[in-house]
C-alpha cells in the first residue's frame, strides 16, 4: 500500500462509519437494500474506482478498489458485495472484452454511478457446471433473442446494465456460451422473485426471465462462443472482490470481539485476561493478517500478472474459511449475547458464510488452485 | 470568484487523556484532525463552487505534516492549497499569526475568506478576526448560514448567544463558521487518487519577507508562563452497593436545594 | 491614567451583560491585589452605545471608578466595525493598563480586532485573573484552559500594553458594593458613516426558553444515555431541572448544542449538577467544575467525572434514576 492507497483507506473508512455502519443491522433485519447508500457512493465517486478516468472512473487501482469492499464489508457485507458485484462482475467484462462503442454506452455510466450493474450466469441446472445453460440466444434479423432465465443474482432489480450468457450453439457445450450486454427495460425481461437469505440479507438476489428478449447484435459482449472465456475471466476477478468482502468481515467481527472482550467482566475480571481468550484472539488475528496478505498480493496481481486466476482462487479460498472460522469464533467468545442480534457478531457469522458458495464455492477454488498446482 | 479557506490541523483533543500517576497530558496515540469548526467552513466555500463556480484555496499554516490535511481537503475538490511553514513562524500567538496569515492572502487577494470560528487545541477564536483587521476588511463571525451569494455581496446568518441576525456584507470580507453551519463532504475516490499529482505550494518567510518582531515566538506579545493540567481532588464520596442506598445519598445530597 | 484597569461594557437593548458586571467586580479584586503592592489601579467601565447614560449607576454598584461614556447614533447596536473602533480609540487615547471584555459572541468578535488595531496581546476565555506578585510590574498572570480543557495555561503579556484578556461569563462573581456613582467622563470620537454590515433580520431563536446557563439545577447526560433520555428528562421535570448534555451526545443529535456543557459548549454554574454516564472528560468538566454540588452517577469506578464530584454513585443510570425520580416525587408531592 502507498500513501494514495492510505488515502483511500481514510476515507472508505469515514464513509463506512458515517453511513454504513449505523444502519447495518437495519439492512440486515429489514432485508432492505440501501438505495441510500449507494447514492452516497456515487457521490464519493466509489463506483469506478479501478478504471481509467477517460471511461469515467477514478483511475486508481485493483488495490484501491478492493480496500473499499474490505472497509464497507467490515460494517455491511451487502454494501461490500454491492460494489464488489457492480464493479468487478459487471463493469470489468465490459472494460476488458468490450468495444469502444459499449464502453462509451455502459461501461462510463457504471463508472459515474449513474447505473448500476449485475452479472449472471448461474442458472437452476447450471452452476459450478456453467456448460449446462439452458438460456438460448438464437441470431434473427439483426437481433440475438434470448430465452430462458438466470438465479441467484446479485444487485438484480436495481441495477441497470446486466451481463448475461446464453447458449449461441449448444451442441459446442462450454464454446456454445456467448456474453451479452442487457439493459433493465429491454422489451421481454423481467426479475423475479426475491430470495430469502441466511446473510447479506439486505443484498437483492433474484431470479432474471428472459422472454423472447430482442438484444441488439451490438450488444453482444465478445465474439460468439467466447462467453464462457469471459465469464471464467470475470470471475477470476470477482473472486478478489469476494476475498476482500470476506476479509472485512472477519475484520470487522475481529474488531467487535476484541472491544467486548475488554469490557465484559466475568469473575471480576475482564474476559480478555483469561488465556483462553487471549489466544483464540491471537489465531483469529493472525489469520485475517494472513488472509490479508494473499487478497492484497491478488489485487495487485490482477494489475500486473496476465493470468492470476490461482492468485484470485487462493485469496478467496483463504479468506472465506477465515472470515467463518472468525465470526464463528466471535460469536464463542460473545457467548450469549453473540447468539442473540442485539450485537453484530452473529449476522457477521451469517454474513461470512456466503463468501465460501457465490463467485464459485470453496471447492471450485480448490480445484482452481490444484489444477494450476499439477499441471 | 475566489474563496480562501483557512484551515488548521489540530490535535483530537476529546480523545487526550491525562496520566494519572504524572498528571501531564498524553500526546502520543493522539489522532490529527481537521479543526471541526474549519470543516464547515470549508463545506461551506465548496458549496458555493458547486453553485456559481469558484476558485477554492485552502491556506494553513503548520508544520510539514499538515500536507496531508492539503491533501485530503484536494480529495475533495478544492483547487489550490498553500501550506505555510517556516522555523520562522512557529509558536506565534493569534497576533503574529495573523500577520503571517494576512502576508499570504494578500498576495491571493480573494474575494472571500471563511475560517473556522475557532480551533481545539488553542480555543481561542481570535485568528479570524485579526485576519480580517490586518487586511482592513469586514468580518461576520458565528456564521450558522449561509443565506445567498450574490456577485459582490454575501448574506448569513450569524449565531448569537440567544438570537440570531441576517446580516448582509459585501465583498472583500471574512466569515467565521460555527461546526453546525453544514457536514463536510466526504473526499470522492478520484479527487483524492489525484490529489497526489497536485501541487502543495508551500510559502516560508523567504516568500513573505515579514520583520522577525511580527512574527513567530519572538513576535508574539503574549508568552506562555505556564502549563499545567488540573489538580486532581480526592474528596469524592463513592458509593458503590445497591442502588438503594445510592438513592439514600443522593436525596440527602438534594435535600438542601429542592425545598 | 496610564494604570488603570478598563472593563467593556457590553450592552443589549439597554441592559448591561451580566458577564460586563461580573467583571468589574473581578476588576476591584484585582485593584485590591495592586494596592497590596503599593499600586493604584483605578477600575474604569468603558460604556459605548446611545442614549444610555442611564445605566452607569450599575456599573459604580459594581466595581466601577470611573465610567468612559462612548455615546453615538452608530453604537446602537454593538457591531464589529464601530465597536472595535471607539475602543481602539479609548485605548489609544486613555492607554490602560488592562483591558477586560466578556467572552461573549460580541465580545469574541470585537475583542481580537481590537488587539491587532492597538498592536497587543489577547489572551482569549481566561477563567482566572491575577496580579503578578512576584514582580514590581503590573504584569497579570492570565489563566485559560486550552487543548479542550485538558491543559491549562497562564498567559502573559510582558512587553505590550494593554494587556488584554477576554473572560469567560459565569466565572466569576458579581459583587455589589455600596457607591452607585462615581466620575464620568465622556469620551468622543467619529466614525465611518457607511456600514460594513447591514442587519436584514434578527429573530430570537427557537425553543431556547430554557437557558441552562442560568439553571439552577442541571440533569446532564453522557453518550451512554441516548436511548434513555426519557429518564433524563422525567427526572429534570420532578426537579424542575433543566437537562445538559455531553458533546458526546449532542453528537448523537439527540440533543442541540445549546445544552452542550463544557469547553466547546456552555460553562454553567448551577446549584447542583448531576451526571448521569458522563465519564468526565476535562472537555467537558471544564464547563461544569464550579458547580456548588456535583452528583456523578457512572458503572466506571474509575470514571474521571468521580475526581470532581462531590456525591459519586457507582452503578448504572438505568436503573438507578427512575427509582430515585419515584422516590423524589413522593417527597416533594
Amino acid at each position: 500500500m502507498n500513501e494514495k492507497h492510505l488515502l483511500l483507506k481514510k476515507l472508505y473508512q469515514q464513509f463506512t462509519a458515517e453511513i454504513v455502519k449505523p444502519i447495518a443491522a437495519y439492512v440486515d433485519e429489514e432485508e432492505i437494500f440501501p438505495v441510500e447508500t449507494v447514492k452516497e457512493m456515487v457521490k464519493a465517486k466509489m463506483m469506478g474506482i479501478p478504471y481509467p478516468v477517460t471511461y469515467g472512473g477514478s483511475g486508481a487501482d485493483t488495490l484501491a478498489y478492493i480496500l473499499a469492499v474490505e472497509e464497507l464489508s467490515k460494517a455491511c457485507a451487502t454494501t461490500g458485495v454491492i460494489l464488489s458485484a457492480h464493479t468487478s462482475l459487471a463493469a470489468n467484462p465490459i472494460y476488458t472484452y468490450g468495444t469502444e462503442e459499449q464502453k462509451q454506452k455502459y461501461l462510463v455510466p457504471l463508472n459515474t454511478g449513474e447505473k448500476l450493474g449485475a452479472f449472471a450466469l448461474t442458472e437452476p441446472n447450471a452452476g459450478t457446471d456453467a456448460a449446462g445453460q439452458k438460456t438460448t440466444a438464437v441470431l434473427k434479423d439483426g437481433y440475438y433473442e434470448i430465452t430462458g432465465s438466470k438465479i441467484f443474482i446479485t444487485n438484480a432489480g436495481y441495477a441497470d446494465i446486466y451481463i448475461i450468457f446464453a447458449m449461441t450453439d449448444a451442441s459446442k457445450g462450454t464454446k456454445g456460451i456467448t456474453a451479452f450486454i442487457l439493459e433493465k427495460d429491454m422489451p421481454g425481461f423481467s426479475v423475479g422473485k426475491k430470495e430469502k437469505k441466511l446473510g447479506i440479507r439486505g443484498s437483492s438476489t433474484c431470479e432474471l426471465m428472459f422472454d423472447r428478449v430482442k438484444v441488439p447484435v451490438e450488444n453482444r459482449l465478445g465474439a460468439e462462443g467466447k462467453g464462457f472465456g469471459i465469464a471464467m475471466g470475470t470471475l477470476d476477478g470477482g473472486r478478489i472482490g469476494i476475498a476482500a468482502q470476506a476479509l472485512g468481515i472477519a475484520q470487522g467481527a475481529f474488531d467487535e470481539v476484541v472491544a467486548y472482550t475488554k469490557s465484559r467482566k466475568q469473575f471480576n475480571r475482564s474476559i480478555s485476561q483469561f488465556q483462553n481468550t487471549q489466544f483464540k484472539l491471537a489465531d483469529m488475528a493472525t489469520q485475517i493478517e494472513a488472509a490479508r496478505c494473499l487478497v492484497y498480493k491478488a489485487a495487485i496481481a490482477k494489475d500486473t500478472q496476465k493470468n492470476y486466476s490461482t492468485e484470485a482462487a487462493m485469496a478467496k479460498l483463504f479468506a472465506s474459511e477465515t472470515a467463518m472460522s472468525v465470526t464463528t469464533m466471535a460469536v464463542q467468545l460473545y457467548g450469549g449475547y453473540g447468539y442473540t442480534r442485539e450485537y453484530p457478531v452473529e449476522r457477521m457469522m451469517r454474513d461470512a458464510k456466503i463468501t465460501e458458495i457465490y463467485e464459485g464455492t470453496s471447492e471450485v477454488q480448490r480445484m482452481v488452485i490444484s489444477a494450476s498446482v499439477l499441471r | 470568484m475566489k474563496i480562501v479557506v483557512l484551515m488548521k490541523q489540530v490535535p483530537n483533543t476529546t480523545e487526550m487523556l491525562i496520566d494519572a500517576k504524572t498528571g501531564t497530558l498524553i500526546r502520543t496515540g493522539v489522532d490529527s484532525i481537521m479543526n471541526p469548526d474549519d470543516t464547515s467552513a470549508l463545506e461551506a466555500a465548496l458549496k458555493i463552487k458547486d453553485a456559481n463556480g469558484a476558485q477554492v484555496i485552502v491556506i494553513t499554516m503548520g508544520p510539514p505534516q499538515a500536507a496531508g490535511m492539503l491533501r485530503e481537503c484536494y480529495g475533495r475538490g478544492v483547487d489550490h492549497a498553500l501550506l505555510i511553514s517556516d522555523a520562522a513562524f512557529a509558536g506565534a500567538d493569534t497576533w503574529a499569526t495573523s500577520n503571517t496569515l494576512a502576508a499570504a492572502i494578500k498576495n491571493v487577494n480573494p474575494d472571500l475568506i471563511f475560517a473556522g470560528r475557532q480551533a481545539i487545541d488553542g480555543d481561542t477564536a481570535q485568528v479570524g478576526p485579526q485576519v480580517a483587521e490586518r487586511l482592513n476588511i469586514p468580518q461576520v463571525t458565528y456564521v450558522s448560514k449561509i443565506v445567498e451569494v450574490a456577485k459582490d455581496h454575501i448574506i448569513v446568518k450569524k449565531h448569537y448567544e440567544d438570537f440570531d441576525e441576517t446580516l448582509k456584507v459585501s465583498f472583500p470580507c471574512l466569515l467565521t463558521t460555527l461546526e453546525q453551519l453544514d457536514h463536510l463532504r466526504f473526499m470522492n475516490v478520484t479527487e483524492a487518487w489525484g490529489s497526489f499529482d497536485k501541487p502543495i505550494e508551500t510559502v516560508n518567510n523567504q516568500v513573505l519577507q515579514l520583520k522577525p518582531s511580527d512574527i513567530g515566538l519572538k513576535g508574539s506579545p503574549t508568552q506562555v508562563r505556564k502549563t499545567f493540567t488540573r489538580p486532581v481532588s480526592s474528596e469524592v464520596k463513592l458509593i458503590h452497593g445497591g442502588s438503594e442506598e445510592a438513592i439514600r445519598a443522593i436525596l440527602s445530597t438534594l435535600a438542601p436545594y429542592i425545598h | 491614567m496610564t494604570k488603570d484597569i478598563f472593563v467593556y461594557i457590553e450592552t443589549r437593548q439597554n441592559i448591561v451583560a451580566e458577564v460586563s458586571l461580573q467583571l468589574l467586580s473581578e476588576a476591584r479584586k484585582l485593584k485590591g491585589q495592586y494596592a497590596e503592592k503599593g499600586m493604584n489601579h483605578d477600575v474604569v467601565a468603558v460604556l459605548p452605545g446611545y442614549q444610555i447614560e442611564n445605566l452607569t449607576p450599575i456599573l459604580f454598584r459594581y466595581g466601577a471608578d470611573k465610567v468612559i461614556l462612548c455615546e453615538h447614533e452608530k453604537l446602537k447596536e454593538a457591531t464589529t466595525q464601530h465597536t472595535t473602533k471607539v475602543l481602539a480609540d479609548v485605548i489609544r487615547h486613555c492607554q490602560p493598563d488592562s483591558v477586560l471584555i466578556g467572552a461573549t459572541v460580541i465580545g469574541r468578535d470585537i475583542a481580537p480586532r481590537v488587539a491587532a488595531r492597538v498592536d497587543t496581546g489577547l489572551t482569549a476565555d481566561a477563567t482566572i485573573i491575577e496580579v503578578d506578585m512576584t514582580s514590581d510590574t503590573s504584569l497579570l498572570l492570565v489563566t485559560r484552559p486550552a487543548f479542550g480543557g485538558n491543559l491549562f495555561g497562564t498567559i502573559v503579556c510582558p512587553n505590550h500594553r494593554p494587556q488584554m484578556a477576554t473572560i469567560r461569563p459565569n466565572v466569576f462573581e458579581k459583587i455589589e458594593k455600596e457607591a452607585n456613582q462615581g466620575e464620568i467622563i465622556r469620551f468622543e470620537t467619529e466614525l465611518d458613516a457607511t456600514d460594513w454590515v447591514e442587519i436584514l433580520k434578527r429573530e430570537v431563536q427557537q425553543a431556547k426558553a430554557n437557558d441552562i446557563a442560568k439553571a439552577r439545577i442541571i440533569v446532564s447526560a453522557g453518550r451512554s444515555m441516548v436511548k434513555h433520555m426519557d429518564l433524563i428528562r422525567s427526572l429534570a421535570d420532578t426537579l424542575h431541572a433543566e437537562v445538559g448534555a455531553s458533546r458526546g451526545l449532542v453528537e448523537t443529535g439527540v440533543l442541540g448544542k445549546d445544552v452542550q456543557v463544557g469547553q466547546t459548549g456552555k460553562t454553567v454554574r448551577p446549584l447542583v449538577y448531576i451526571a448521569c454516564g458522563i465519564s468526565g472528560a476535562v472537555q467537558h468538566t471544564a464547563g461544569m467544575d464550579k458547580a456548588e454540588c456535583i452528583i456523578a452517577i457512572n458503572s466506571d469506578p474509575n470514571a474521571a467525572i468521580f475526581q470532581i464530584a462531590h456525591v459519586g454513585i457507582v452503578g448504572d443510570a438505568v436503573t438507578i434514576l427512575p427509582k430515585l425520580t419515584e422516590e423524589l416525587n413522593k417527597i416533594l408531592n
